[in-house]
């Protein structure tokens, strides 16, 4: 088994906020990023698959293959976005970065046929990111 | 849905590697250039990783307020800017980097209450880091 990880960036804002809090409890719990107007960031995405190293080709997937459906289903759609209002998993989820790891992980996951998807790290900024591995 | 967030800090702090039981040649043999008697300093990165189901009312494992407010106070208000040689918690102890990643694993599950630690990675320089989980295997 050979795990592989390909990285690519996507700069987008949000601002966190849940409609059944009250103001009050929307700044305290989530302070600068209750701001409506919303603020942003440049992440940093890595998709890790696993997988057999296929003896014709010497690849555990191909690269390019990869970086297309990762362009078509996670960068098409969040890159220079306000991920609250133009994302439509985002319309009732805060876009945290658990939320988007998660949500990346559910675009990735049916597209990916040839090698099995083990992890999405989300990078906020260079000192805080997630990950998921698909777990209930 | 569980998730697992790694937050990075920072803190700089001097130390000797050095044992009482052995004489200062088997000292300098076992530890080089760390047994400089005035002791040396490094910029330590600390990344801690918490893990937990991502609450659907704030979409979070764990506010990252209550996890800095915790760092701040107990690790690097306690080991920033301090010759670790003279603290308690390394009396008895070399402040090897492999000692002082479980020193804070420690302080953090004793107590961080929000969300499980899932592991701790030090970096003492860009060419040496350390993991430590409790002695679990640390996940890929």
């Amino acid at each position: 088994m050979v795990y592989l990880t390909r990285k690519t960036e996507f700069s987008a804002s949000h601002y966190y906020h849940n409609p059944q809090f009250s103001p009050e409890e929307n700044k305290r719990i989530f302070g600068k990023c209750n701001n409506p107007h919303g603020h942003g960031h440049n992440y940093t995405l890595e998709v890790t698959v696993k997988g057999q190293v296929d003896q014709r080709s010497g690849f555990v997937v191909d690269l390019k293959e990869l970086k297309e459906v990762m362009n078509r289903e996670v960068i098409e759609a969040v890159d220079h976005r306000f991920l609250n209002k133009e994302v439509a998993e985002f319309q009732d989820r805060i876009p945290t970065t658990e939320n988007l790891a998660i949500t990346i992980w559910d675009w990735l996951k049916p597209k990916l046929s040839v090698a099995e998807l083990h992890r999405i790290r989300v990078y906020e900024t260079p000192d805080l990111f997630v990950d998921y591995y698909g777990e209930a | 849905m569980k998730a697992y967030l790694t937050k990075r800090y920072w803190f700089s702090a001097s130390h000797r590697l050095h044992r009482e039981d052995l004489s200062a040649a088997e000292n300098r043999d076992l530890y080089g250039k760390c047994n400089n008697p005035h002791g040396h300093g490094h910029n330590y990165a600390l990344e801690v990783t918490v893990a937990g189901q991502v609450d659907p009312r704030t979409g979070m494992v764990c506010n990252l307020a209550d996890l800095d407010a915790f760092i701040d106070k107990n690790i690097l208000e306690r080991f920033g800017h301090e010759n670790l040689n003279t603290l308690a918690e390394f009396h008895g102890a070399v402040p090897t980097t492999e000692n002082l990643c479980i020193e804070i694993y420690n302080i953090l599950t004793q107590g961080f209450r929000h969300a499980e630690i899932e592991k701790i990675r030090m970096e003492e320089t860009m060419l040496n880091s350390f993991e430590y989980s409790g002695g679990r295997e640390i996940r890929t």
